[in-house]
């Protein structure tokens, strides 16, 4: 076993090969591509396999470092000598890493392959070369992120991050909207950076190296307020990233811009990124003693999040908008995991906080994959109909019956219900919050019950929601030509699905590999105390700290399956042979069933956005054209539009206050060289008289 | 799990508890209700008659829908028997407890709810978006408030665990009278009749359009589909009303499997679903049903109720 190291040293070799293969070579492929005239288009066909095909190489390279690495348990270190002014470099990938670099590889590999059938409606209208460039670019510079053992390096990949994502959501670039969307979120994302890097220099003014294996445990040897204002930089920071309210307005412009393998992979797994910058900083930098206000903030902005996310999805009729909602809501369910697991951390009660960040962990690899699934059905659909709106679709389960059944798959899971894996997490995120209740604490004897509720409510609007996305968009009759004219992906997309279908599958029923290898990966970073909270006996999932909580997921999805052979034995015994007789859906008397008497979207959600209406502010206009008869309205149009809070009450503000500092600013410019060459003159008497 | 004879027959007794008593719970509820009215009403047996005549009709099948249509008869009968398994009737601990604890059996029931709630929109009927919108809609507030519920249940006995619950409790029968342990009853006694489709949430006796729920969802079904439907929905009930009864007053249920303890707790569980059947029918009985948008604040003081009876938990302790 002597060279073990050496073969997992060769597999991240090949990552980060293939994606940097991925990255070069298609453009000049394209390029040259492009010098030919006649035989261009078989240039571009070629980048497009060569590009995809080097990204699913190397994911599977990466699934393949992450399983020996969260099975060995022991992390791969590569140090690399001078590469940079500031010295050494570190590539440092422990359990934490790589359990995040299997759910970059897993999602990055489904949506290669997905994207081999899907990027031929970009091959014809963009330079396939800059796509795959910034497509490979970005895989790898998350897996960066996720195996960075070094700050400088961390900051540079996490940009790198930014960037291509910038470059991936304005790929439609005519289109204002989406030049907006990629704007807003750069903006955003490097407000998130430069807090990043006030966090990294604070560390680094008491360690003095950039090191992460210096960081470790810092947190009790930071005099005073410093430790919380680090954990301020880090919650804002990442924050941005994983779309946490009120941070989250970039989300739901920049998912439905891009092109919508680029969002399964956005949403999937770079919002992820903020989790696993999260889970670095509060728990392996600044734990174990914390102050216990931290993980309340975390709460609230969890329940915040996950709540206000699912309400505003329930207003959308943009699938890929509605999505990115739910995104929000997860990030939220995810964060009250990482939230409870900080409380009962504070508290020192390291075994609740480990079965909580267990919870937390698994609701990511869950979401990465359903959402990943979800995002990537509705590219199927808008490839297949080319329109995002659910008000002009319906009837989809007819002619799109692989994609309608993959979707409803993931609609199922998002909606945390069993068997899928959705339910799995859920659970667990329940029991740590019931079992925190115990902890003989004000703050958690109130915030676990509303928390508990909270999650109970999100969990059924979220399921509200996906009956609505599902039943408007897949079932019923086509809305639109749109709709008539759908036809079913090619196999590379489908098999893309079905591959994450299992995978939600396999989470949701046999949970227990990969909670066994979170479960370690969980003591690892928390200490042994929480090493082995969520037990797993013959198929048999609970949580011994509350002795007798238990799930068996295996056997449940066993029986809902088989005992439909009940109901099916009791028909035939009560009632023999069925006869079936088709007939038209009642119609209220009228001939005919007509798309426009089903139910519409705004129609379904009518009752949410009565129940909510101080949340939603939501205004409605009714134009009626009176022209002929008052009886006989030949238009009636509808408007409806509900206010963001966050962007009237928080935002505008703050744009309105940034713009009058900027005219103050404005003084100094005056335009004359003197005035600069002045300037220049005092900074530097400035500098001579404090630096010396 | 050496003994499996009385592992099996203590399924199957669950099974039988649930599955062939529903439709009279549902008799006794229609037959007081008629009473009330001072009808004489149907015989209590009605229900059985019905099922029975549904299974020998044809089913009619609209064009517009899909595999769904089909497939969720089916599910929602199979899922309502696993949740069958799970929830306490007669004996406590039911041999399968170990396979689901209470927050599985909300999610069964949530994910029922789901596959009926997407036929009503499969059909391509007017009638069945406004049935799973407003079935979906009230779900989402019911759900918040049936979580404390049951949390400050489980809070007392430490775990999620149904059989649990009912055993702690019947060893220390005086925490039965706890005020937080009452106030924690009437709150899920609230969002028992909303979740079952009763008056003064839903009236499943009506098919007007202003005020169905449930019934619009499935009203294209028919013959053997909605036997299954309706058989599922009467289920949901009799769970509900076992919940009720033994989560919070599990008198007589058997905790050894001797005859005399097994045919005390038939004795006590057909008593006590009996009288919370009568209940069930006398709030229905005098009370108006709301209008769909005062529904939320009678959930919201179920919600309330809920909250109180964990606040006074913490205060009072256990």
């Amino acid at each position: 076993m002597s060279d073990w190291p050496q073969l997992r040293l060769l597999i991240l070799i090949v990552t980060v090969t293939g994606y940097s293969l991925g990255a070069l070579l298609p453009p000049i492929l394209s390029a040259i591509g492009r010098s030919r005239l006649h035989s261009g288009p078989a240039f571009d066909t070629f980048a497009r396999n060569f590009g995809f095909t080097s990204a699913l190489v190397s994911s599977l390279a990466g699934c393949a470092l992450s399983i020996s690495i969260l099975l060995a348990g022991e992390p791969l270190h590569v140090e690399i000598q001078n590469t940079l002014p500031l010295g050494g470099m570190a590539i440092h990938v422990d359990m934490l890493s790589g359990f995040f670099l299997g759910t970059i590889s897993l999602v990055g590999g489904a949506v290669s392959v997905y994207s081999l059938g899907y990027a031929t409606e970009l091959l014809q209208r963009r330079n396939m070369g800059f796509f795959l460039f910034m497509y490979n670019v970005f895989l790898l510079s998350m897996v960066g992120v996720v195996i960075a053992g070094h700050a400088v390096l961390f900051l540079f990949v996490w940009e790198g991050m930014s960037l291509a994502t910038y470059f991936l959501i304005s790929v439609e670039h005519e289109d204002p909207a989406s030049r907006r969307a990629a704007f807003l979120y750069v903006v955003m994302a490097h407000v998130g950076t430069a807090l990043l890097v006030v966090m990294f220099v604070i560390l680094y003014s008491f360690t003095g190296s950039f090191d992460f294996a210096t960081f470790k445990g810092i947190g009790s040897r930071l005099p005073g307020v410093v430790p919380s204002v680090v954990f301020l930089c880090a919650l804002i920071g990442f924050g941005v990233k994983a779309g946490i309210v009120p941070l989250h307005i970039w989300l739901p412009e920049a998912h439905p811009a891009a092109p919508s393998n680029v969002s399964a992979l956005m949403s999937g797994v770079m919002i992820k990124m903020g989790i696993y910058g999260m889970a670095r900083v509060f728990f392996d930098f600044l734990g174990p003693t914390i102050p216990s206000w931290w993980g309340l903030l975390v709460l609230i902005l969890a329940v915040t999040s996950s709540v206000l996310g699912v309400l505003y999805a329930l207003m959308e009729h943009d699938l890929k908008r509605l999505l990115a909602f739910h995104s929000i809501e997860n990030i939220g369910i995810i964060l009250m995991g990482v939230g409870a697991a900080l409380l009962f951390v504070s508290l020192g009660h390291a075994a609740l906080a480990g079965i909580a960040l267990v919870a937390a962990l698994y609701h990511v690899l869950n979401h990465a994959t359903f959402k990943g699934l979800l995002f990537l059905g509705a590219g199927s659909v808008l490839h297949a109909t080319h329109t995002r709106n659910i008000e002009n679709l319906g009837g989809l389960i007819r002619t799109m019956p692989w994609t309608s059944f993959f979707f409803l798959i993931g609609a199922v899971a998002i909606s945390g219900l069993p068997p899928l894996n959705g339910f799995i997490s859920e659970w667990l995120t329940f029991q740590a919050l019931l079992l925190g209740f115990h902890i003989p604490d004000l703050a958690v004897k109130i915030a676990v019950p509303l928390t508990v509720a909270l999650l109970a409510l999100t969990g059924a609007l979220a399921a509200a929601c996906f009956v609505k996305a599902f039943g408007i968009t897949f079932l019923g009759l086509p809305r639109s030509q749109h709709a008539e004219g759908a036809h079913e992906s090619s196999p590379t997309m489908i098999g893309a699905m079905g591959f994450l279908v299992i995978i939600c599958l396999v989470l949701g029923v046999v949970p227990g590999p990969v909670l066994f290898v979170v479960n370690s990966l969980v003591g690892a970073l928390l200490g042994t105390n929480a090493a082995g909270q969520v037990s797993l006996n013959g198929g048999l999932l609970f949580v011994p700290t509350s002795a007798l909580s238990s799930v068996a997921p295996t056997l449940l999805a066993g029986l809902l399956i088989g005992l439909i052979a009940i109901p099916v034995a009791a028909g035939l015994f009560l009632g023999g042979r069925m006869q079936k007789r088709v007939a038209m859906t009642w119609a209220c008397g009228l001939q005919r069933i007509e798309p426009q008497m089903q139910y519409t979207a705004t129609g379904f959600s009518k009752p949410i956005r009565m129940i909510f209406s101080t949340i939603y502010r939501a205004t409605h206009e009714i134009e009626i054209s009176e022209e002929s008869s008052p009886y006989f309205r030949p238009n009636i149009s509808y408007e409806l539009k509900t206010e963001s809070v966050f962007l009237k009450y928080f935002y505008d503000p703050a744009l309105t206050l940034l713009v009058a500092s900027a005219h103050l600013l404005r003084r100094i410019q005056t335009g004359r060289i003197q005035s600069y060459l002045a300037y220049i003159f005092i900074t530097l008497v400035l500098l001579l008289l404090f630096a010396r | 799990m050496t003994e499996i004879a009385p592992f099996i027959a203590v399924s199957l007794l669950q099974l039988v508890m649930i599955v062939i008593l529903a439709p009279l719970v549902t008799g006794i509820v229609k037959k007081t209700k008629a009473r009330f009215q001072r009808r004489r009403g149907a015989s209590v047996l009605q229900p059985y008659y019905d099922l029975a005549k549904l299974f020998k009709k044809e089913v009619v099948i609209p064009p517009v829908s899909s595999w769904l249509f089909r497939f969720t008869p089916y599910l929602a009968f199979s899922s309502t028997l696993v949740i069958a398994l799970l929830v306490p009737t007669v004996v406590a601990p039911v041999p399968l407890h170990w396979m689901g604890d209470i927050i599985t059996v909300i999610y069964l029931f949530a994910l029922v709810r789901f596959f009926v709630a997407l036929v009503g929109l499969d059909t391509g009927s007017a009638f069945g978006g406004l049935g799973s919108s407003r079935e979906m809609s009230i779900a989402s507030i019911v759900e918040p408030a049936m979580m404390l519920a049951i949390f400050s249940a489980a809070g007392t006995a430490g775990s999620t665990n149904l059989s649990v619950i009912v055993q702690k409790l019947s060893t220390t029968p005086e925490a039965m009278l706890n005020p937080a342990h009452l106030l924690a009853f009437s709150g899920l006694f609230i969002v028992t009749l909303a979740e079952t489709g009763r008056v003064p949430v839903d009236n499943p006796a009506t098919h007007l359009e202003l005020t169905m729920i449930h019934e619009a969802m499935i009203l294209e079904y028919s013959g053997r589909y909605l036997a299954f439907i309706e058989w599922a929905s009467q289920m949901k009930l009799a769970i509900f009303l076992a919940l009720l009864s033994n989560i919070f007053f599990p008198v007589g249920i058997a905790t050894v499997l001797t005859p005399w303890a097994v045919g005390i707790g038939v004795l006590a569980f057909l008593f006590k679903i009996g009288v919370l059947s009568l209940v069930v029918a006398a709030v229905e009985s005098t009370n108006a049903k709301l209008r769909l948008f005062r529904v939320p604040e009678l959930l919201m003081v179920a919600f309330i109720l809920s909250l109180l009876a964990l606040i006074l938990y913490f205060i009072i302790g256990s």
